[in-house]
């Protein structure tokens, strides 16, 4: 799975936990919540969604990885290449 | 000495507020024959239900009341993702009421608002949901979502108006089974008396047609209510009556004392003259007619006036063979001698919206005040002997020379028993 493909999977989750939000042109390397209306339950959401549709497990302590769609791409595309 | 007298006028202040007559001032409803009080008050008038046939999980269709108002209308998709349907029920009609209130809302110390909003339950639906949920991954627990408690805690209902409309003021839900609506309302009469807040924005919600538990524990108790024709489902007072039909919906209303909303020219809807809330003290769920009949009683002392001078009594009555029974013999007890009191029923049109029923069906009768009709109670194909009062209206709307007192009637579960009384505002 390429870094491109994460990037949608994750644009995918937000757009189910954050329908409103405009996320056609987010920038990879600029923070989410900077971009869009998101709190700390929507990143608990992401990290659920990730674990229910994915099998993918993100620890607390890695919750920092989810930043930015870049960073969330560094850090997935190799569990969803290990799976 | 400054100090004492202004402690003295605060005290008499606070005196003098628990005298005050409290009024309705505005009224947002959702009910499963309307969005709109004109649009549920033309439908009670014409005879239309709002029952219909809804899939229950693990249960198949029943016959249900469904609302259909725009939950995006006050909303955004993310908090209805988020919270409760009871939430967004609570949401639009308080929404609504501080539109029909005309108050400045903005304006408006948000401090001073209490809401209050009465729940027969809450946190079944969620709760089944997430059960349903981890059933899906081997009942592994870390699936459960952390949304959970936020969504079912008592006050979630009461507390998401608050996040919505920026209310600061107290918030809470009255949790008295289906006599809720009517306890939301006089929690709010109470708390403008005591003077803890301004406005009250009460009354009551219901979002049980999402949990299957309410209709199987019905059902295993042999009162869920069906019929070959759905919209026939709930006929209290008709022979063939079998049982209750669980619907949603949602009636909030505003509350002040009379002076604030003749300060601010507000439109009076009716006030609030009387109210008793009192226990059976005897069973689970079989109603008690002697304490019923004590309730009404003690509603008609506490806004001092004679039975006669009520015109009309909404029933309770939930389509279920023993309790229609019950509660008429009450109502033939207190106002037997009452030939101008005529009696009704809504729940005949909507089913039972439970949380919301007293405040709901109360929103159904109020125009009564403007109108001088009486919206009958439907789907009487045969009447009970048992529960032929000589007023009860069936079928077709009666016309009136005058409206003047509503008493409304909201019984529940453990012995729960309350009855309202409104009067038309004549200054």
């Amino acid at each position: 799975m390429t870094e491109d493909e994460v990037k949608q999977i994750v644009i995918d989750i937000i757009n189910e936990i954050a329908p409103d939000e405009d996320t056609s042109d987010l920038k990879g390397e600029v923070s989410l919540r900077d971009q869009m209306d998101l709190d700390s339950m929507d990143f608990l959401d992401i990290v659920m969604e990730l674990r229910k549709q994915h099998g993918i497990e993100v620890p607390e302590a890695d919750y920092p990885e989810l930043a930015s769609l870049d960073s969330c791409a560094n850090y997935l595309t190799p569990k969803f290449n290990a799976k | 000495m400054v100090d004492s007298l202004r402690a003295e006028s605060a005290i008499f202040g606070r005196l003098s507020m628990q005298q005050s007559r409290i009024v309705i001032t505005g009224l947002g409803l959702t009910s499963p024959n309307g969005n709109t009080i004109e649009e549920y008050r033309k439908n009670l008038l014409d005879g239309v239900a709002g029952v219909q046939l809804m899939d229950v999980r693990y249960m198949g269709e029943q016959p249900a009341g469904v609302c259909d108002f725009d939950t995006k209308k006050y909303q955004t998709r993310k908090e209805l993702r988020v919270g409760t349907r009871a939430a967004s029920i609570g949401i639009y009609c308080a929404r609504e009421a501080v539109a029909d209130s005309g108050i400045d809302f903005e304006a408006f110390d948000k401090s001073r608002i209490g809401v209050y909003v009465g729940t027969t339950e809450h946190g079944n639906v969620e709760t089944e949901n997430e059960v349903y949920n981890i059933s899906k991954f081997d009942y592994d627990t870390k699936f459960w979502t952390h949304h959970h408690n936020p969504r079912t805690v008592a006050n979630n209902p009461a507390g998401e108006i608050t996040i919505n409309m920026g209310i600061t003021g107290p918030h809470y839900t009255i949790g008295a089974a289906c006599a809720a609506g009517n306890a939301g309302l006089i929690q709010a009469v109470q708390m403008l008396r005591l003077g803890e807040v301004d406005l009250a924005l009460a009354g009551g919600v219901s979002e049980s047609i999402q949990t299957f538990g309410i209709f199987a524990g019905f059902k295993s108790q042999g009162a869920l209510g069906t019929h070959e024709d759905v919209s026939k489902a709930s006929r209290p007072f008709d022979k063939s009556r079998n049982g209750i039909v669980v619907s949603e919906g949602g009636a909030i209303y505003t509350l002040e004392r009379l002076e604030d909303a003749q300060a601010r020219g507000a439109k009076i809807l009716a006030e609030i003259i009387g109210y008793r809330i009192n226990s059976d003290a005897s069973d689970y769920v079989l109603p008690n007619p002697e304490r019923q009949a004590e309730c009404m009683r003690a509603a008609l002392a506490n806004a001092g006036i004679e039975a006669s001078e009520v015109d009309i009594v909404n029933t309770h009555a939930t389509s279920t063979p023993q309790g229609d029974i019950q509660e008429i013999k009450a109502i033939a007890e207190v106002f037997g001698d009452c030939p101008t009191t005529y009696v009704n029923n809504t729940k005949s049109f909507i089913g039972h919206a439970m949380g919301a029923a007293g405040a709901l069906e109360l929103a159904g009768n109020l125009p009564s005040f403007e109108d001088n009709i009486i919206h009958p109670t439907i789907n009487v194909d045969e009447l009970d002997p048992e529960c032929a009062l000589p007023n009860l209206v069936i079928n077709e709307p009666r016309k009136v020379d005058a409206v003047k007192v509503i008493l409304n009637n909201s019984f529940g579960m453990l012995g729960i028993n309350s009855a309202l009384i409104l009067r038309k505002f004549e200054g």
